[in-house]
């Protein structure tokens, strides 16, 4: 079941340099929200926050909250391992297990969490490549190691992955940046259809594509939101100076 | 542009010098192997290989008991290595930073430095004077501890190659430390893992004083563990440095048989290696 994203008053240190500086947003549930802002201004740290990925580096420290539906991330009663595979997470850089058959990359999350057995897995497994859009183009050759398809073809392979263990909320870093515009415009279009299930939260520098694809844009310089908006508007007609400064290229 | 062409000189010369100098090693590999080749192989056969020794001055005989005794000595001594020292590597890998990691790393490469004449003494002084005897299990045992350093090193080198993107991945699909280690790490270093293992091996199927030491040497067929046992290493040294001519001849057979076994394990690693550094 897709669920909001409410992020409330959070900051993050790595050691003694604070990254992002008491944010507060929300993504609403079965909506895109673009996350945009300068290289180095705390985007990815933030979005690794919501699956606690982030805490795994050493002399890392949040505070505030961050809750899925109802329930604080950080609560004692939840299961950072657990969390994450509640949240998926795609990466700037594909990285589908190369070691593993593209069947059994889709099923590797099946597995370890004895989500399926049997023939059943093979059914989950096709509907998740369907639903990522690449299930004809794989269909014929399930066996091939995951490493060896294009890369576009692998970060769909990465998505179908990823809803093969049913997450809540869909985390997106830059998932284009290795792309081309084909690659690109499928990716986009599979947003587009994963945004009816799942509440998808993307980092991007494209300007357009973040115009093309979200519902809602949040704007974060040096750590802190600047500006967050319904994204025609926020496009429109930005409300912070440095929010039109940075999109006509003013800043960053 | 004299300077030029100086420089352009001094160049080629480095460049040459170089050449000569990889050629050399090849050079004394390919000597060692023609030499071993055309002494050995009039004596190896298929009696050769499977008879016990035969005393001086009687026709046959072979190597049986040796070549058992020394593949089930480097068995058991990578049966004890690869898990302790693949553990070992997991954890280095696991904690790349921590104290102990530092003081592991250290000590492994010393280790390496170690004479393996003094891991047979070792093994000899806390081992074989304590039970008493002789024995493959202790030949077993100082082999696993030459294996030991060659195998964590390479091991964790192997694990390091698993990018972080891909350890990332594993956790964010809801994959706890340990499962990533076992579903991903190692089983996408397999191949490497296995290469260094093989090296290991062909290390120590050659190392002679650490099973002198301990295992000594035999003329009999394996019975038990707690026996002396024969090796291909220690039958090639003391029949080579025999005064008999056919014993002399035997110990060049058995270094062909070694030789053979330890340029297989290098050649297949090298080659296993090869391809898996193509998949990727
Ligand atoms: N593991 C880390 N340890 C210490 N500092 C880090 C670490 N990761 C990131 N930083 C720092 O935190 C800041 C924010 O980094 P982050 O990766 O979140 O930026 P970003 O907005 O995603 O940038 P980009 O658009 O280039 O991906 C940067 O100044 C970066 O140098
Ligand atoms: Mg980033």
């Amino acid at each position: 079941m897709a669920q909001g994203v409410n992020i409330e008053n959070f900051s993050f240190w790595y050691g003694q340099s604070q990254v992002v500086k008491n944010i507060s947003l929300s993504a609403p549930v079965r909506q895109v929200t673009a996350l945009i802002g300068p290289s180095g201004c705390g985007k990815t740290t933030l979005l690794r926050s919501i699956n606690r990925l982030h805490e795994l580096h050493p002399g890392t420290r949040a505070a505030g909250r961050i809750a899925i539906g109802e329930e604080d991330i950080f609560s004692a009663a939840v299961d950072p391992v657990d969390l994450r595979r509640r949240v998926g997470m795609i990466f700037q850089k594909p990285s589908p297990f190369p070691h593993l058959s593209v069947f059994e990359n889709v099923a590797a999350g099946l597995r370890l969490h004895g989500l399926a057995q049997g023939k059943e897995i093979a059914e989950r497994v096709e509907a998740c490549l369907r639903k990522a859009a690449l299930w004809e183009e794989v269909k014929d050759d399930l066996g091939r190691k995951g490493a060896l398809l294009s890369g576009g073809q692998q970060q769909r392979l990465c998505i179908a992955r990823a809803l093969a263990v049913e997450p809540e909320v869909f985390l997106m870093d830059e998932p284009c940046a290795s792309l081309d515009p084909v690659g690109i415009m499928r990716i986009e279009e599979l947003i587009r259809e994963l945004k009816h299930d799942y509440t998808v939260i993307i980092v991007t520098h494209n300007m357009h594509q973040a115009s093309r694809i979200s519902d809602q844009t949040a704007f974060v310089l040096n750590g802190e939101l600047v500006e967050v908006g319904r994204t025609k508007e926020f496009f429109l007609a930005p409300t912070d100076p440095r929010t039109e400064a940075y999109l006509t290229w003013k800043i960053g | 542009m004299t300077n030029r062409r100086k420089r352009k000189a001094l160049g080629l010369l480095f460049e040459a010098l170089c050449v000569l100098a990889a050629s050399i090693a090849i050079v004394v590999l390919a000597l060692i192997l023609y030499y071993v080749f055309r002494r050995g192989i009039g004596v190896v056969g298929f009696v050769f290989l499977t008879s016990l020794p035969a005393p001086v001055g009687v026709a046959g005989g072979g190597i049986g008991n040796a070549l058992i005794g020394s593949l089930l000595m480097v068995g058991l001594g990578a049966l004890i290595a690869v898990p302790v020292c693949i553990a070992a590597a997991v954890f280095l890998d696991q904690n790349p930073a921590s104290k102990l990691s530092a003081f592991v790393r250290f000590a492994t490469r010393v280790l390496s430095g170690v004479p393996s004449m003094v891991i047979g003494l070792f093994v000899f002084g806390q081992l074989v004077l304590r039970t008493g005897n002789y024995s493959a299990l202790a030949g077993g045992i100082a082999l696993s501890i030459v294996m030991a350093p060659v195998i964590t090193l390479s091991a964790e080198e192997m694990l390091r190659l698993v990018p972080s993107s891909q350890r990332e991945a594993s956790m964010a699909l809801g994959a706890s430390k340990q499962q990533t280690v076992f579903r991903l790490v190692l089983p996408g270093a397999a191949g490497g893992l296995i290469v260094g293992v093989m090296l290991a091996v062909a290390l120590a199927a050659g190392q002679t004083a650490p099973v002198l030491l301990t295992a000594l040497t035999s003329r009999f067929w394996l019975e038990s563990l707690q026996q002396p046992t024969a090796s291909l290493p220690v039958l090639i040294y003391h029949y080579a440095t025999s005064p008999f001519a056919d014993w002399q001849a035997h110990a060049w057979g058995a270094a062909l048989v070694l030789v053979t076994a330890i340029l297989v394990l290098n050649v297949t690693a090298q080659l296993s290696l090869g391809l898996s550094n193509r998949r990727r």
